[in-house]
């Protein structure tokens, strides 16, 4: 083990937890909203480690709409982690385990890939370890506390968290939309047309038209405006300390 | 079906994205559409769950609408993840008192 490099990745986690902690709380919130226990939040926040994933994940549970629905759903809105997954395999040492390889696969997100992306050459593990052990307590007990607080709250407090998570989803998203006109275009296309289809097409469930627009938006995106730059490794650790889970 | 089944589905279907290209695949992903592709799904996917599903959020839909619209602004400014949230929160609380 090598410790120093254990307590870097800690210290530089922890600001990740903090606001994991936050996000999640929202998560928690809305767990509650759907009828999900404490405890099986807590379990999908630490198993799952994914905001927009599992904000997908509740309402396919809400609907109970089938196990092909949540693994479809799942692989479409978390595929970017694939991106994050493949560009973290070029910065291992190539004789890394395979145990060390599953153990750090758990927790690649946007803000622990980032830092991880970041680190000058080969990556050694001890520092993504570290960074798990502040990140993965913070997003998990963060939605506990959220859906227990779903327990106490009146409803008038609890109106005011539940839009604390869309706020969130706001500030993730806007700030890029600021950078880069495309996604500007892709989040007004997605409120529009979310909104139109929520109203004329009321058969579709709520988890059906997240899954298809997410589809079909960033689908003809990618057709219309590819992305020349392959240089992802650079894009996500810039963005470090904007994203959520 | 029961809720801890779908919890495990989800996170395996989560795992094995993660895990496959650090083990299995060990290679960057060259197509230009699916970097694209990935690149713009979560912003879509984002927006797509806030709107509408913010004004069903809390007793008003014009409650909803106003700490969106909140959000959006303060997002544009440049404030963060916490600060928006906080803003949008407190906009329904005030909101609620007033109307």
């Amino acid at each position: 083990m090598n410790q120093k490099k254990f307590l870097e990745g800690l210290r530089d986690g922890l600001p990740i937890a903090l606001g994991y902690l936050a996000v999640s709380f929202g998560i928690g919130i809305s767990c509650h909203a759907a009828g999900i226990t404490a405890l099986q939040g807590f379990l999908m926040s630490l198993f799952n480690n994914a905001s927009a994933g599992e904000y997908g994940g509740i309402t396919v549970i809400t609907e109970n709409a089938g196990v092909w629905m949540m693994v479809l759903m799942t692989l479409i809105i978390n595929a970017r982690y694939m991106l994050m997954s493949c560009a973290l395999s070029q910065k291992l040492s190539p004789d890394t385990p395979l145990g060390v390889r599953m153990l750090i696969g758990f927790d690649v997100t946007d803000e622990v890939f980032g830092i991880a992306i970041a680190q000058e050459g080969l990556l050694n593990v001890w520092y993504f370890i570290g960074a798990m052990c502040a990140a993965i307590p913070g997003w998990s007990l963060g939605t506990l506390f959220g859906a227990l607080a779903g327990n106490v709250l009146p409803v008038w407090a609890m109106n005011g968290f539940s839009v604390m998570l869309y706020g969130m989803f706001l500030a993730i998203i806007m700030p890029e939309g600021k950078k880069n006109r495309v996604v500007l275009g892709c989040i007004g296309v997605s409120f529009v047309l979310s909104g139109l289809a929520a109203r004329l097409l009321p058969m579709l469930s709520g988890g059906m038209r997240i899954l298809l627009l997410t589809i079909f938006i960033s689908a003809a995106a990618a057709i219309l405006f590819p992305r020349e730059s392959p240089d992802v490794d650079t894009e996500n650790a810039s963005g470090k300390e904007a994203h959520a889970a | 079906m029961n809720t801890y089944l779908y919890i495990a589905v989800m996170a395996l279907t989560t795992y094995a994205i993660r895990v496959l290209p650090l083990t299995l695949i060990r290679k960057p992903i060259k197509s230009t559409f699916l970097r694209s592709f990935l690149y713009y799904v979560p912003y879509v996917t984002l927006a797509v769950m806030t709107f509408p599903a913010i004004l069903t959020a809390t007793d008003s839909p014009m409650i909803g609408g106003l700490a969106m619209l909140v959000g959006i602004v303060s997002a544009w400014l440049g404030m963060g993840l916490l600060p928006v949230s906080l803003l949008c929160c407190g906009t329904v609380l005030a909101l609620q008192f007033l109307i």
